[in-house]
């Protein structure tokens, strides 16, 4: 049996999991779970209480890590992983609300809500693993499947330009913005921890392997393929013009921190204009506790 | 004397091979026996180079293998 049983060494992403739903349902060499444990290795280093820790993801494959964490998660509908976790901040401003969930979700179904959220910086950590497909539905085209690869949906090639989702966010005004792939573990773990500390609406996209649609639709190979692929292919550019960050097929990837500034969030522009509105007027509402214990 | 030592829970496995590409000591190789869901789980074959780094428990999706480091006290007073 399991050596690890033998001599009561513990993985260090365990206490971060259900173990009881282990195995998960992700396929071999799918990279959602690599993140996981960048994440939890993000979270043991930032030392962050994890009663103050929610995590909040969409549908999809990467929806799936809310029921796989052992934390406080929270599994939305479909593109709506944002509007929950708006609404979570709001009614408790101390609690590290985290959005957990895929390119499909964030930045399709669920794309004016990512826009919106970045343009009025609400203090959301944004996880967005991009696996370049629509990948739980069978493979279709996703806003994000780069020039000339084939889908389900687009059998003899796609044809409609991708977005790049780093320029989208920092242009509608996110304060933190990277994007790494999966080969870059220890990366992924700083750099989540890095929006750990800001303030404001963080994003990080972390591009992932789709051994099964994916790779196999475009004959890349399997899991390992791609990550020899990200090792080969991608050239670290901290603080890139994300103009020049667009994904394609085939050529060179561009990743790091492209994005690390200061703007006031949601809430403390809130509280300037109603002080300013309304001067001695203004009284904050006592802030909610919830005594879960 | 191994720096660390490799755990591997083999059920858990799904013979992707992050582990066995990216050891950079190149302490693991894919076995040829199966696990109960018909992957080829990894198994150490170069103990002794291990270096702890668990950069295996990284990359692993599954969560079936981590690396620590030995603690050179407890090590010794094994023996």
């Amino acid at each position: 049996m399991s050596d690890s049983l033998i001599n009561d060494l513990v993985n260090p992403v365990e206490p971060f999991l259900r173990s009881d739903r282990i195995p998960h349902i992700w396929c071999p060499g799918c990279g959602i779970g690599t993140t996981v444990n960048s994440f939890a290795r993000a979270l043991i280093d930032s030392k962050i209480d994890l009663r103050s820790l929610a995590l909040v993801s969409g549908i999809g494959c990467t929806g799936r890590v809310a029921g796989y964490v052992k934390l406080d998660s929270f599994h939305t509908t479909h593109g709506r992983a944002i509007p929950f976790a708006t609404g979570l901040k709001l009614a408790n401003p101390k609690l590290n609300v985290v959005v957990y969930s895929g390119d499909g979700d964030l930045s399709a179904i669920g794309g004016n809500h990512l826009i919106h959220a970045a343009r009025r910086n609400i203090d959301l950590k944004v996880i967005c693993v991009n696996n370049l497909i629509y990948a739980m539905t069978g493979g279709q085209t996703a806003p994000t499947t780069p020039d000339h690869s084939t889908t389900s949906t687009n059998p003899y090639g796609v044809f409609e330009p991708s977005f790049n989702l780093p320029h989208l966010v920092e242009a509608a005004g996110a304060v933190y913005v990277a994007r790494w792939t999966t080969f870059h573990v220890r990366q992924i773990t700083k750099a989540m921890s890095e929006a750990f500390q800001k303030k404001g609406f963080s994003f990080i996209e972390i591009i992932s392997p789709c051994p099964t649609l994916y790779q196999r639709r475009n004959k890349m190979g399997d899991a390992l393929d791609a990550m020899k692929y990200y090792k080969e292919k991608s050239k670290v550019r901290h603080g890139a013009p994300t103009s020049e960050v667009g994904m394609t097929m085939t050529g060179e990837i561009i990743v790091g921190k492209f994005v690390d500034r200061e703007r006031p969030d949601y809430q403390t522009m809130m509280r300037a204009q109603y002080t300013e509105s309304l001067g001695e007027r203004y009284v904050e509402e006592p802030e909610m506790v919830c005594d879960c214990s | 004397m191994a720096k660390g030592r490799v755990s591997i829970v083999v059920e858990r496995c799904k013979a992707c091979g992050f582990c066995v590409e990216f050891c950079p000591t190149r302490v693991l190789a894919l076995s040829s026996a199966f696990n109960s869901k018909g992957y080829h789980p990894p198994h150490v074959v170069h103990p002794e180079k291990c270096s702890g780094c668990d950069l295996c428990g990284m990359y692993c999706p599954d969560f079936a293998i981590f690396a620590t480091k030995t603690d050179p006290v407890k090590a010794g007073g094994d023996k």
